[in-house]
């Protein structure tokens, strides 16, 4: 096995030996026991839009005719005042999607959200896989580089006892490099299969093999979700759970980032609307709707560590400012990045901002981008968790951190 | 370290495999049935064997020792000899998708699509809604019932993995409009003629069929209403690579390029001036409509290309199978599935000059790989995607004894995240181990061994729900077990093999073993 399949670290190591513990005392292995306790109370959760989100009938331009014109058939009428389930105005150039309000507005109100327009890459692809391969490393744009790491990865390096967590079936790339970090996907969970003799059977097989630690971790982590989930499976078995879909995952999520872990990482898919993609109501409004109502349950599920908490929604890009010729959009550049916390300077459209119009569109096709998203994340982390310059440097190297004031 | 118990458990389960292989033994019965010693192949061999298919089964192994390994290779390139059992033909001739006319299902379906939109909202187009919803899901589960028999029972089980490999190269998704309808037709007719043929085949009979043009909405691209969802692909994921120098132009071009290339599932062919009537083209519900063609001239990737209708396209599939940069991006592939998750570039350099040479030659690129030193250097070091994993338990499990109901093999990849047809975007399924050996997919690995190791499983069960006789426990500890899987076990798996305290645990805990997860 190469060097780089190994992922042993001092931390995991010594984890490693916890687990040895655990096996000949199973008392032991109570949930979250064996997780390093995270230093800092900050929590921080990445909400990945795979497919490139219509920022554009989200965040809607209303103040821009051109808006309009370019899309005869999906635009989403102006926010009025005697409308209160249309389009909500958040200032008097921006305006909610209808399908978000409900979830988002009070939020808003309470300046827990705000959005960071004609946010994202340098990356000019176009390319669904690229882009998010290139965000997620976080690697800077000019020249050849390859860390052999993603930017949460380094996150976890450099912060120490974070515990991270993917609420993913596989590990996203942006974990590459942080050595260890558990992955568990939240749409369907259940009892435990293995009692800890059947686990520590597993585990030896896989003694020195490179998959050890994920072997080792898996097993531990499925035994605390089914312990964390316990009254939610109770429930379950009386009928009594309402919430579906995202919702529900994002329910899971935060009891589990409440209580253990601090570092979080999802991915939503089925933005990529080439077709029928809808306006105030349709194909996307629906996402929109799941979406925004799993990151409110989220937020409740947090109880008072929302406080401590803070979540930025990206995608890889936006898409064409004009409809195309099947009433959806293609593949765009600039996007609308969420960011939302219990205690955030909120309420708002922050960062670098241009009127939204034909003259100002990048190639004549879709927004510019003017917040770059490492510039975005790098002035955000900088305060949630005190780093140093070197620090910051580290998660993402050759940065200039745009401070948003949002923190 | 062995104590008392642990003896006992070894000698209980040791019994227990002797009188599996006596039970095969006597079941086999005829004379032609090889014996244990006569399966007695080197670890190479087992090695070798285990890369080349979803796993060793006897079949396989006295077909191996009969032939040799230069005719048995010549076999699986050429599909010679690849005869389906005759109780799995059976089964799979059972299945109306085998039948179906994939042309008269869209039409049908969107007829009755159409009539249910018709009717006023309320329970009854609820119902009606779901009932066809179902008609269209039942048809593609067949689909994936048929490839999963093929995949576990075929003797030609490199087709069977290239046949997963371009699926998931051309992907498709069967959840997306109609493609449920369609999926059955667009693996039988669009991908298995080509898995071992000419590259430029898969490009063309894809971009034809019905499935790929809706799934990436090139059935809406026309003049005037362009969408270069399908353009962007084309060239991003089946044929250059993301990195290969094209740029936002190209994709528009390339879209204008295929303008017209679409689905008329039905319908009369549409009025058309004189000029464009010998341009029309129908095939099945594959339909190119001149009158919905951008005429004008185009560049791609600096040829340029005259307004002429669908021989456009025909150009541009030649310009793209024949750049250099999908020469190596298809043998880099090929490579990345069946060698190695980094491949070494000096063999994927000696891949894409055969693949050029030979103008897409799959078998003669694939020839090539399996003769390398480098292929044989990798043996045992890929580890299963869900699909090897699952496919290669049932042929341990059960070797070529039918199993008679799918479902839960399909509902085992459901929850391992690599349901066939299953993958919503266009970038196919991971083919690397980074894909799918994270910590949360270990530990779902190991519940579906601990499923898959049941008595209970439920794939003796009969899908029309007749009475099913008894299946009990697989019978891992078998001859095929001794013969290719057993010699490769460390002495940590058989530490573990040997604690365990029922049938149950020690069939979870080897196909749970690193030994079992690596091919």
């Amino acid at each position: 096995m190469t060097a780089k399949a190994r992922r042993h670290s001092g931390i995991s190591m010594q984890r490693r030996e916890l687990l040895r513990l655990a096996a000949a005392f199973p008392a032991l292995t109570v949930a979250g026991r064996l997780f390093a306790a995270p230093t800092s109370p900050a929590r921080f959760l990445l909400v990945f839009l795979r497919g490139g989100y219509d920022c554009a009938n989200f965040l809607i331009p209303y103040a821009s005719s051109d808006y309009y014109e370019a899309r005869p058939r999906i635009a989403i009428a102006r926010p009025d005042a005697s409308a209160p389930t249309g389009a909500l105005a958040l200032d008097a150039e921006w305006a909610l999607a209808p399908a978000a309000r409900e979830a988002l507005a009070p939020l808003y109100e309470q300046h827990q959200l705000a959005f960071v327009p004609f946010a994202g890459t340098d990356d000019l692809s176009r390319s669904h896989f690229e882009t998010q391969d290139s965000i997620e490393l976080g690697e800077p744009s000019q020249g050849q580089h390859d860390f052999g790491s993603g930017f949460m990865g380094r996150l976890v390096q450099v912060l120490g006892s974070s515990g991270p967590i993917a609420f993913t079936d596989a590990l996203p790339l942006t974990f590459k490099g942080g050595a260890d970090i558990p992955n568990v996907s939240l749409k369907g969970i259940g009892k435990a299969a293995f009692d800890a003799r059947q686990a520590s059977l597993l585990s030896g097989m896989y003694a020195e093999h490179h998959l050890e630690s994920a072997v080792a971790d898996g097993l531990e982590l499925r035994q605390e979700v089914a312990l964390a989930m316990a009254d939610e499976m109770r429930a379950a078995n009386r009928g009594a759970i309402n919430t579906k879909g995202f919702a529900l995952e994002a329910e899971r999520m935060g009891k589990l980032m409440r209580d253990q872990y601090r570092l979080g990482f999802v991915d939503v898919g089925g933005w990529d609307t080439h077709v029928n993609e809808g306006g105030a109501k349709g194909a996307l409004a629906n996402n929109l709707d799941n979406l925004s109502r799993g990151l409110m349950s989220f937020s409740q599920a947090m109880g008072e560590q929302w406080r401590d908490t803070v979540v930025v929604v990206v995608s890889e890009f936006g898409r064409t400012f004009r409809e195309n010729g099947n009433s959806g959009t293609d593949h765009g550049h600039g996007s609308v990045y969420w960011v939302l916390g219990g205690a955030i300077s909120g309420g708002r459209v922050a960062g670098e901002q241009i009127a939204v119009g034909r003259a100002t569109l990048f190639q004549d096709r879709d927004y510019p981008v003017l917040n770059d998203y490492r510039a975005v994340l790098g002035g955000l982390f900088r305060p949630i968790w005190g780093l140093s310059s070197g620090q910051l440097e580290r998660v993402f190297p050759q940065v200039r951190p745009l401070d948003l004031k949002l923190v | 370290m062995a104590t008392p118990r642990d003896i006992s458990a070894l000698n209980r389960w040791r019994l227990l495999a002797a009188l599996a292989i006596g039970a095969a033994v006597l079941a086999g019965g005829c004379a032609s049935a090889p014996t244990h010693s006569e399966l007695t192949t080197s670890r190479a061999d087992v090695l070798w064997l285990n890369r080349m298919t979803y796993g060793v089964n006897t079949q396989i192994l006295a077909d191996y020792q009969r032939r040799g390994r230069t005719d048995w290779l010549d076999s699986q390139l050429t599909g010679r000899d690849a005869v389906l059992a005759p109780d799995i033909a059976s089964q799979i001739n059972l299945l109306d998708v085998v039948h179906a006319d994939a042309a008269q299902l869209l039409a049908a379906s969107n007829a009755e699509y159409k009539r249910i939109n018709a009717l006023a909202d309320g329970p009854e187009k609820e119902q009606a809604r779901k009932t066809l919803n179902e008609r269209g899901n039942a048809l593609a589960y067949q689909a994936a019932r048929r490839d999963l028999l093929r995949a576990i029972y075929s003797p030609a089980q490199l087709q069977e993995q290239l046949a997963w490999f371009w699926l998931n190269h051309f992907n498709v998704a069967q959840s997306k409009g109609s493609i449920r309808w369609l999926i059955g037709d667009y693996e039988e007719h669009a991908i298995r003629p080509h898995v071992l043929g000419r590259f430029r085949d898969l490009v063309m009979a894809t971009l034809t069929h019905p499935a790929m043009l809706q799934y990436l909405d090139n059935a809406q691209n026309a003049v005037n209403h362009i969408n270069e969802n399908y353009a962007r692909e084309l060239m991003e994921l089946h044929t250059l690579g993301v990195a290969a120098g094209y740029t936002q132009n190209d994709v528009q071009n390339l879209a204008r390029i295929l303008t017209g290339v679409g689905i008329n599932a039905g319908g009369p062919q549409p009025q058309l001036r004189p000029a464009w009537q010998g341009l029309y083209r129908r095939n099945g519900a594959f339909e190119f409509n001149p009158a919905r063609h951008d005429f004008s001239s185009k560049m791609l990737l600096g040829h340029t290309i005259r307004g002429q209708g669908f021989a456009e396209v025909e150009q541009a599939a030649d310009i793209l199978v024949h750049e250099p940069a999908c020469a190596k991006f298809i043998s880099r592939k090929l490579a990345v599935y069946f060698v190695a998750d980094e491949p070494p570039p000096a063999l994927v350099e000696r891949m894409a000059a055969t693949f050029s040479r030979t103008d897409g030659d799959i078998a003669a690129v694939l020839r090539v790989m399996f003769a390398a030193p480098e292929f044989s250097a990798s043996l045992g070091g890929k580890f299963k995607d869900p699909m090897h994993f699952v496919v290669s338990a049932l042929r341990l499990g059960y070797d070529t004894r039918p199993i008679l109901n799918t479902h839960p093999v399909a509902n085992w990849l459901n929850a391992l995240a690599e349901p066939l047809y299953g993958h919503q975007t266009p970038d196919g399924y991971a083919l690397t181990e980074a894909g799918w050996a994270s910590s949360g997919q270990m530990s779902r690995r190991f519940e579906i061994a601990r499923a898959m190791a049941s008595p209970n499983a439920g794939l003796f069960e009969p899908e029309d729900g007749s009475i099913a006789g008894s299946a009990g426990f697989p019978q891992l500890s078998n001859r095929i077990y001794f013969a290719a899987v057993e010699p490769l076990l460390s002495q940590r798996t058989r530490n573990s093999l040997d604690a365990t305290t029922s049938q149950q645990e020690w069939n979870t805990l080897l196909l749970s073993s690193p030994e079992f997860n690596y091919r």
